[in-house]
């Protein structure tokens, strides 16, 4: 038996041996609640302290601007419905591609008096320019578009984006959970364009599950979503999650410092595996944009995407046919579609994204995997017929 | 060797169980996947590993996995469970009870809704902090839709009667809310034979991690609820946002211990809680906050009459102690919860929580009489009203100066 190649990094990555070091006292002799008053509880405000330090210098932010959250999804619900609770109802933009936890709160709010639009991209997965300018011209109060698109990998130009809308007077959020550690992300910059607000999660970047943040430019007001007790500035109620938290403070610390060698390898890592793709007539979604450097989806004629999957899973590699989120949901990726990819194409869509424990030799050995496993299901086919 | 300050902050938090440590920790190596990935074997054994939890979550409270949704905390588990009903339910009415010695993630919550155009009441509770039932039935209204009463104080430690409350609001089909953060493990509780709705849960106060939680919904008859978080539709769609696996088993393997230990566990903290009140029962001018009967064997809450509450905390730093609930101590208020008890402030401003738990040892409780002893003898003799009271005055006659 060997151990199967993890090539789902932007579904979850694993979490990094130095992460686990500094969470492990958190987990045993450290476990005291951050707001008692007593030895046990200012030893876990200190970690939380020095976790926001570092949290806000990986993203060149002020810590205090630093909300900690248990996830994406609560950070991203968290600015949309509660940014939308201290405004009156108006116009809403949020683009067509963003992750299910932006788009679901903002239909939310078009339930209650906020008219929605989801800003149309092009066909490599980027804003689309016209259509951005026309819902400006509405003046929308929200605007938030995702940094990096978790199943392309697509960048937007967030600072142009936050420019234009600042103009218009929105407030404009940016889900970067698949960007930090990836590329460089630097909030005092994005900020002075016009970014309020910028989502961030520890395990996406080689921190645990169950700590995130939400980076708020202070002059917003906001309302909590979770009430009880006035944790994080009254933004976040409830005990913090020490040992996570730590756990992220040094996750975005290492993501940072390796930001300059690792980007670099998996550029290189991705070329390989996509030319290799190229090679069997494989169509490459997004691949005229700037894109991340991990991140690869594809799709290849008349293949299956959850088919296809399944057979790479028992082949060894782990790979995914959407984002994990929705993997249970049958539909062909929302993403694709508002790329104007057929159906039918999109259905084939398979992502693979890459992690700095992936190697040159996992990537060669995919692509002779993918073409036995391609050859197998055709001969399935043409018993088939 | 004893190791100082000495825990006695059980309810604030309690460690994690290396047991439940142990359990969580090849979910942070190995076992990584995201267990909503149906793509691979690592979501798969992530996703099982959930499933499992879930199944000892349920167990130690007699529900239906099926019945317990993923939080991030008992915070999280009120606030979805008190506006995700009052806004499901609204359309019957807009009328919320509650009681004054709640958490605050009960009392904020409530506090939302009324901004939101929801009317609150929030009932008194009698001298030894248990809800009077008489003034509990008095207090519904055909247009109360729904009832958040906590299962065990945190402060004082007493158990409400919630038996008697679910049949009450059974009986009116108005949807009773228990916040038992601080109950499991320390009393029994089976929702098979409670009519309560939904329940509140977290880890970090049964010897779990931190940041986990969950709320029990109940399924017959069927509670519904508006979701508080939405995205890619996990936990049935009641609460969406990637599970932190890691933490869920802990929750699972806390439960689990909690389940099987809690009847030779709770005895033995009830004898180091005795031997604690008898230790200190031959100090003058002590009282006891809360009722001794309907109450955990963990707690015990004091008010030292005469000594400002500031300084005894600093004079007993060997003891990791706190004057009133973790979530309010930044701030010098008296408690609101022994507030609520009808003491008066000087009292209430003395009040030491002790809360003891599983690795409490009686060396530790010895070491804590002696030093309250000591420190109690000393900050007295500092104390101008304790002078007077021995000289005889009866301070309620005094006039002060205004300052």
């Amino acid at each position: 038996m060997f151990a199967p190649v993890y090539f789902d990094c932007n579904a979850t990555t694993p979490l990094d041996p130095l992460v686990l070091e500094a969470m492990l006292p958190y987990l045993s002799a450290q476990f005291g609640n951050a707001s008692s008053r007593h030895e046990y509880g200012r030893a876990a405000r200190r970690a939380i302290d020095e976790a926001r330090g570092r949290v806000a210098a990986a993203v060149g932010a002020h810590p205090t601007e630093v909300v900690f959250t248990s996830g994406g999804s609560e950070s991203n619900n968290l600015f949309i419905k509660g940014a939308a609770a201290c405004l009156k109802p108006g116009v809403l933009a949020v683009s067509a591609i963003e992750h299910p936890c932006v788009i679901k709160p903002a239909e939310q709010l078009a339930r209650r008096g906020w008219l929605l639009h989801k800003l149309a991209v092009d066909a490599e997965g980027r804003i689309d320019a016209d259509n951005y300018q026309s819902v400006l011209a509405q003046q929308p109060k929200l605007v938030s578009v995702m940094l990096a698109n978790n199943e392309t990998g697509v960048l937007q130009d967030i600072a142009a984006l936050a420019v234009q809308a600042k103009a218009a007077g929105a407030w404009f959020h940016s889900d970067a959970v698949q960007a930090v550690g990836k590329i460089a992300v630097d909030f005092r910059r994005l900020n002075a364009a016009g970014v309020h607000a910028l989502t961030l999660s520890a395990h996406k970047i080689g921190g645990p599950k169950g700590a995130a943040a939400l980076v708020l430019d202070k002059r917003l007001e906001i309302e909590p979503l979770i009430a009880g007790g006035g944790h994080e500035r009254g933004l976040r109620s409830g005990t913090e999650n020490v040992a996570a938290i730590v756990g992220f403070g040094v996750a975005c610390e290492l993501a940072a410092q390796r930001l300059a060698s690792t980007a670099p390898r998996l550029i290189a890592l991705r070329g390989q595996l996509e030319s290799g793709l190229r090679e069997i007539g494989a169509t490459l979604f997004g691949a005229g944009a700037e894109r991340l450097p991990n991140t690869v989806c594809f799709a290849l004629r008349d293949v299956d995407g959850e088919t296809l999957v399944a057979h790479l899973d028992r082949a060894g590699f782990a790979v995914a046919s959407g984002a994990a989120c929705s993997s249970a949901n049958p539909e062909p990726s929302h993403v694709l579609r508002a790329m104007g990819v057929a159906a039918e194409l999109a259905r084939g869509a398979v992502r693979i994204s890459l992690g700095s424990g992936n190697t040159g030799e996992q990537v060669k050995d995919f692509l002779n995997t993918l073409q036995i496993t391609l050859s197998k299901l055709q001969r399935l086919t043409a018993i088939a017929v | 060797m004893l190791k100082l300050p000495i825990y006695l902050d059980y309810s604030a938090t309690t460690p994690v169980d290396p047991r439940v440590a142990e359990k969580m920790i090849p979910y942070l190596v190995e076992k990584f996947g995201n267990p909503a990935s149906r793509s691979h074997a690592f979501g798969w054994e992530t996703e099982t590993a959930v499933e499992e939890a879930r199944d000892e979550v349920a167990k130690l409270i007699g529900a239906d996995a099926k019945e317990i949704v993923w939080t991030s905390g008992a915070t999280e588990s009120n606030n979805l469970a008190i506006k995700g009903a009052a806004h499901f339910y609204s359309g019957k009415g807009k009328h919320v009870v509650t009681v004054k010695t709640e958490h605050k993630a009960v009392l904020d919550t409530c506090r939302e809704l009324e901004r939101e155009g929801f009317e609150v009441t929030y009932l008194d509770v009698k001298e030894n902090g248990l809800l009077d039932l008489d003034v509990f039935k008095a207090a519904l209204r055909p247009d109360t839709i729904l009832v958040s009463v906590m299962f065990v104080n945190n402060e004082i430690g007493v158990i409400q009667p919630i038996a008697e409350i679910g049949e009450i609001c059974r009986d009116k089909g108005i949807v009773f809310h228990v916040d038992a953060a601080q109950a499991t493990g320390k009393v029994v509780i089976d929702l098979a034979t409670l009519k309560v709705d939904l329940m509140s849960f977290c880890a970090h106060k049964t010897y779990g991690p931190k940041g986990i939680g969950a709320l029990y919904v109940r399924r017959k008859p069927r509670i519904r609820l508006e979701a508080q978080m939405h995205g890619g539709g996990h936990e049935r769609g009641f609460r969406s946002g990637t599970l932190a696996t890691h933490q869920i088993v802990g929750m699972g393997e806390c439960f689990r211990l909690a389940r099987e230990e809690m009847g030779v566990e709770n005895e033995r903290i009830r004898m180091l809680r005795d031997r604690l009140l008898k230790g200190l029962s031959d100090i003058d001018q002590v009282f006891i906050n809360g009722d001794m009967e309907q109450r955990v064997p963990h707690n015990l809450n004091i008010s030292f009459a005469y000594i400002e509450g500031e300084s005894m905390l600093m004079a007993i730093k060997d003891l990791a102690v706190s004057s009133g609930s973790a979530c309010t101590s930044a701030s010098l208020e008296p408690s609101y919860v022994l507030r609520a008890l009808g003491r008066e402030d000087e009292l209430a401003h003395s009040s030491i929580r002790f809360t003891l738990g599983r690795f409490t040892t009686e060396e530790e409780i010895d070491y804590a009489i002696k030093l309250l002893h000591e420190k109690i003898g000393k900050l007295r003799e500092l104390s101008p009203l304790w002078e007077m009271v021995q000289d005889g005055v009866d301070l309620s006659t005094v006039q002060w100066a205004a300052h």
